[in-house]
């Protein structure tokens, strides 16, 4: 119990559960429209962008979150709509590009830096890397992702049921797609930082999921997925720190054993 | 009072043409059913309709202050949809996305109307079931509520009785007759149920590439066109 108090008596500990709560609602909320709309490779290979343009930033020596974020959030636009134009159907450019793009990354930091503990804190995640400007932007812009998602929650909904109807009746679908792609592209990089570029992609997904196991209405799998997304982030976290485990792994550990739970639950 | 015109439709596809000569004129309250073989162009002029697609030559006008976005549209049924997580109620009241305008949530006037449409289809009971838990003819009717909350005076169903047993495409059916003499409303349906098509539309659109016959359903079952269409046999 001491050694639990005394847990949080370190700044970064704060930091993280602060900012690593609000990524996690932020992937959980967004998560629920990407499954549905059979995006869920979306967050993954984003995640292998985010890796590459993080490695050119840091080769560069600049922030990485300035580079990391922008690049991500275009090539999140650009293969939703690729994906609806061209002839390279939408998994198979996720793949391309996700692959390319990983490749780049590591070809760029083996001709600068080598593979040093800063590489492999964006490949696995560190509690460590959240500097305190980080931490604001990733509150100001988890902020942002969560309001909007509240203020157009029932155009998402509409959007994710069924888009065909909801154009028909006149709604700007691509806007509401590129929203999507937008606010998920930021989630992916902020939360990389943390949870690592090969795991963030399970925040994303893994508490959707679950949810989806025992919920049937749309609202309720949204809340429960947000509650769940909570849940499994602040316990990970602990059992990192207790068991002195990777932060990133341990919530995907979590995020796991509460799919496994929810199946369960679901299939009774 | 004619509610929608359409005049020498042509639509294309990457240049070539597949659908093409389209005239004809809807009167409020007309019951078209649009038949026609596989790739005869059905769904294209559906999406012309629905403003989905623009005719590469032709003009579609719409009378009676009706606009393109406010036509109920019951689509056919995606696999994703059919294990998508949604209540009833959520799903009805999703109908009412083209009254939202400028606000951003449903208010109780468009609650009050999505549970009218649904009392109207005899689903009120299912409102806080899973859409996904339900019948194929149940999923149906919710999807007709959805339409009915989108519009006023136009209903446009593509295949809606498509997978149904008998029984519940005879429900359906009756529903859209019903919705059609008791509320005026005009009803577009896309079909291959060429006998149904008869005996409930009032009019018939025939197409093949191109408009092959465009009159009332009296007419349609005279010509030749719907014998040989019918394989020989009257209806």
């Amino acid at each position: 119990m001491n050694e639990f108090m005394h847990m949080f008596s370190f700044h970064f500990m704060q930091r993280a559960l602060l900012v690593g709560g609000l990524i996690s609602l932020c992937a959980a909320l967004l998560g629920v429209s990407l499954v549905l709309k059979r995006y869920s490779m979306i967050g993954d290979g984003l995640s292998h962008v985010g890796f590459g343009a993080l490695a050119i930033a840091s080769a560069l020596h600049v922030a990485p979150l300035a580079v990391a974020i922008p690049v991500v959030v275009v090539t999140a636009v650009l293969l939703l709509r690729l994906s609806q134009n061209s002839k390279i159907k939408g998994d198979a450019m996720i793949a391309i590009i996700s692959s390319s793009a990983l490749a780049i990354g590591v070809i760029c930091v083996s001709v600068t830096t080598g593979m040093n503990t800063e590489v492999s804190s964006y490949m696995f995640g560190s509690v460590l890397s959240l500097s305190r400007s980080d931490a604001v932007l990733s509150a100001v812009l988890s902020a942002a992702v969560l309001l909007l998602f509240v203020l157009f929650y029932p155009r998402l909904f509409a959007v994710t049921f069924d888009e065909t109807f909801s154009k028909a009746t006149g709604t700007r679908t691509e806007l509401y797609n590129t929203l999507l792609a937008v606010l998920t592209a930021v989630t992916v990089v902020l939360g990389m930082r943390m949870m690592g570029a090969l795991l963030i992609s399970s925040l994303i997904i893994f508490p959707a999921l679950s949810a989806m196991r025992v919920c049937r209405s749309f609202k309720s799998v949204v809340l429960c997925a947000a509650g769940l997304s909570l849940l499994c982030f602040t316990v990970g976290t602990i059992a990192s720190y207790l068991l002195d485990t990777p932060a990133g792994a341990s919530i995907v550990a979590a995020n796991l054993l509460a799919f496994c739970a929810c199946s369960l639950i679901g299939k009774i | 009072m004619a509610i929608l015109t359409c005049k020498d439709l042509c639509f294309a596809y990457d240049g070539s043409t597949v659908l093409e000569g389209v005239n004809f004129t809807l009167n409020a309250g007309n019951y078209l059913c649009v038949v026609g073989e596989n790739g005869s162009g059905k769904s294209t002029l559906m999406k012309g309709l629905l403003g989905l697609k623009s005719p590469d030559r032709g003009s579609i006008e719409f009378g009676d202050g009706l606009k393109s976005t406010e036509i109920g549209y019951l689509p056919q049924q995606t696999q994703l949809q059919r294990d998508f997580p949604a209540s009833v109620r959520e799903v009805v009241l999703s109908g009412c996305l083209n009254s939202l305008g400028r606000r951003l949530h449903y208010n109780d006037e468009d609650k009050k109307r999505a549970l009218f449409n649904m009392e109207r289809m005899g689903i009120e009971d299912l409102q806080d079931k899973s859409y996904q838990a339900l019948s194929g003819g149940q999923q149906q009717r919710v999807l007709l509520a959805r339409a009915l909350c989108a519009t006023k005076k136009l209903l446009l169903l593509d295949e809606p009785v498509t997978g149904l047993d008998p029984i519940a495409t005879g429900e359906m059916y009756n529903l859209i007759k019903l919705v059609n003499l008791c509320d005026n409303i005009t009803v577009i349906m896309v079909s291959h149920d060429i006998h149904a098509a008869a005996r409930y539309a009032t009019h018939i659109l025939h197409l093949g590439q191109k408009q092959l016959f465009f009159g009332t359903s009296a007419q349609y079952r005279e010509s030749a066109l719907a014998r040989r269409f019918l394989g020989g046999n009257r209806i």
